[in-house]
């Protein structure tokens, strides 16, 4: 157990990372929390591709004359690409779910959720 | 495999519609709906196209940037593709015709984004239908979310929590099926799916293939609403406006089904994918499990527009069993399912909605007697009625037809029995709907006028769904069978 874990302790990091995000969002009652929760979940991700595109005393994906066209000798670029995609992604969905919170709040006066769900039942 | 300027031309409709609708706006407000129509129109139009191109030459393909796959980016439709792009672009034609007097009773001062977000939504739903890209595929489907996370905002008082609770739960899963996406990308070192397909047979014994379908199916299936993860819809289709819930229910989980089917029967193929975990198992019964459940809160609501939310959950399921079966007569079932019940559960929505916005009604005592008051409306919603439960010669009952074949050839009993079980569930729901509004005298009150334009797309629905039902040979032999993944339709007799 203990063999295989640590070289691999990238993963595990970003595994502890995600739980710590499934936790926010399920666990805390306050909605900024939840959307907290998310962000960290996401970044997990975005981590987890980050990593497997790591190669040790590679350079960056640039051309350079001195290390030639070998694809051992630069990171791979693809994954780093994706994950700028994905950074887009997740800051406009952090970006609509502000603005919904704001509206929650001016509609029902509260982010909590159980006294969220009380003033939902109360309004008609 | 031809090279066709089709797919690019109905996401640059959309595209660019979108960005019309906004810059046009700016100075003639009342300009958002007519540029909407045109190219919701122009995009029908080549859906037609691409289906006709398909059914004579077989799949098509744009390489986005002229560069080849696996390197670029290629949009590729087959049949099944673009019967699903028809589907999507159809329904959104009518929708639009109907939105028109909708959006101007409901949200008045806010036409102009609520169309653009419709192009949105629409240009990420097609986008996922048309790619060949997995990566690609996740980026339409969070387009497509947004944009539907803002419409369903723009509803009562809940729907903007709705709108919330259906974020997160939504980010969640898309963020799975990245997560799925990053694990096959480790495993194959591609993202175009007909590469990945090649790749993937050498691989079946490896881990890490397995964890990467388990991600892939809960990340879609979240965005399908398949038990026990549709938590998020009955809120989200209650509180939305009326023309976000009749665009909204019925493509959109339809088009994440397209997903699945694409992705666990194309880029793994079902043998490999349901190999060492029994992926398309659980989700049959899963699938059965919600149709149980949706079916059962559907009974339980007395609000209209809920009980057709949580019957939306027991339909998809429907599909989800299909495509868990992966039998080909269940896939043909699952596949027409979503042509049948787009049409059909986008006709009750439009008149949930026509009923909501002429007198206020909500409740299902609100409906008594509205059937002399609105008999074309009605009519209309009768069909689509009967065409839930599930009653030849509707569409409906063709595609419970073709599933339960399927489950019965797949020896998979107690399915059956949830199929039939299920049908007589939704007989009861809907025919105490229908007792009200036909049975009871029509109630003494003013109603505000319905204009011809809301009720023309309710009539059409409805003649659609028998329509699609005396047709459906025609679906299934021509478009469906032979579209289905690895030639199974050859195992159709």
């Amino acid at each position: 157990m203990i063999e295989t874990l640590v070289p691999r302790w990238p993963y595990v990091c970003t595994v502890v990372l995600m739980l710590v995000g499934l936790y926010g969002m399920l666990g805390k009652q306050n909605l900024v929390k939840k959307l907290i929760g998310l962000n960290v979940f996401q970044t997990a991700i975005i981590l987890f591709f980050i990593v497997q595109a790591y190669k040790t005393g590679a350079s960056v994906p640039i051309w350079d004359a001195r290390l030639g066209a070998v694809a051992d000798a630069y990171v791979n670029p693809i994954p780093h690409g994706l994950m700028l995609t994905a950074i887009v992604v997740s800051v406009a969905i952090t970006g609509v779910a502000l603005a919904l919170l704001i509206r929650i709040h001016r509609n029902f006066g509260t982010l909590d959720e159980p006294e969220l769900l009380d003033a939902m039942k109360r309004s008609p | 495999m031809a090279e066709s300027a089709l797919p690019i031309l109905i996401l640059l409709c959309f595209m660019g519609g979108a960005v019309a609708v906004v810059l046009a706006t700016l100075r003639r407000p009342a300009a958002a709906w007519p540029i909407t129509m045109v190219a919701i129109a122009a995009a029908f139009g080549f859906s037609l196209r691409l289906l006709a191109t398909v059914l004579d030459g077989g799949a098509v393909r744009h390489r986005l940037g002229g560069w080849a796959a696996p390197i670029g980016i290629e949009l590729v439709v087959d049949g099944l593709g673009a019967f699903v792009i028809c589907v999507v672009t159809g329904i959104a034609l009518l929708v639009g015709c109907y939105a028109r007097w909708a959006v101007r009773r409901e949200i008045p001062e806010r036409e102009s984004t609520f169309f653009a977000m419709v192009l949105v939504l629409l240009l990420g739903l097609s986008g996922i239908v048309l790619t060949g890209d997995l990566f690609n595929l996740y980026v339409f489907f969070e387009i497509s979310s947004l944009a539907a996370y803002a419409l369903i905002a723009v509803g009562d008082k809940r729907a903007v929590v709705a709108s919330f609770r259906y974020l997160v739960l939504g980010t969640l899963g898309a963020s799975f099926y990245l997560l799925g996406i990053g694990f096959l990308y480790t495993l194959t070192g591609t993202l175009n799916m007909a590469d990945a397909a090649t790749l993937l047979p050498e691989l079946a014994a490896n881990p890490t293939l397995r964890v990467s379908v388990a991600m892939i199916v809960t990340g879609v299936g979240l965005k399908m609403a398949i038990f026990p993860m549709q938590g998020w819809l009955a809120d989200a289709y209650t509180h939305a406006s009326t023309t976000t819930t009749a665009i909204v229910a019925p493509i959109m989980t339809k088009v994440s089904a397209y997903t699945l089917i694409r992705v666990l029967g194309f880029v793994y193929g079902f043998d490999l994918a349901s190999g060492r975990l029994p992926i398309g198992t659980a989700l049959a019964w899963l699938s059965a499990a919600g149709i149980v459940v949706g079916s059962v809160m559907a009974l339980a609501q007395t609000d209209v527009k809920r009980m057709l939310a949580y019957s939306s959950v027991a339909q998809v399921s429907y599909i989800g069993l299909g495509i868990g079966l992966a039998q080909p007569w269940a896939l043909v079932g699952a596949v027409l399912h979503v042509l049948n019940h787009a049409t059909m559960k986008c006709c009750l929505f439009l008149v949930t909605g026509t009923v909501q916005l002429a007198t206020g009604g909500r409740t299902l005592d609100d409906y008594a007697g509205l059937g002399r008051r609105m008999p074309w409306t009605f009519g209309a919603f009768t069909l689509a009625a009967l065409a839930m439960i599930g009653i030849p010669p509707t569409g409906g009952f063709f595609s419970k037809w073709y599933l339960t074949v399927g489950a019965l050839e797949a020896g998979a009993g107690g399915l059956v029995v949830v199929l039939v079980g299920s049908g007589l569930l939704t007989a009861g729901y809907m025919f105490r709907l229908l007792e009200r509004v036909w049975a009871r005298p029509a109630p003494e009150m003013v109603m505000r006028p319905v204009g011809a334009a809301a009720i023309a797309p309710i009539v059409v629905l409805g003649i659609a769904v028998v329509v699609f039902g005396v047709i459906n040979t025609w679906f299934v032999t021509r478009v469906i069978m032979p579209s289905l993944p690895g030639g199974m339709g050859g195992g159709v007799g």
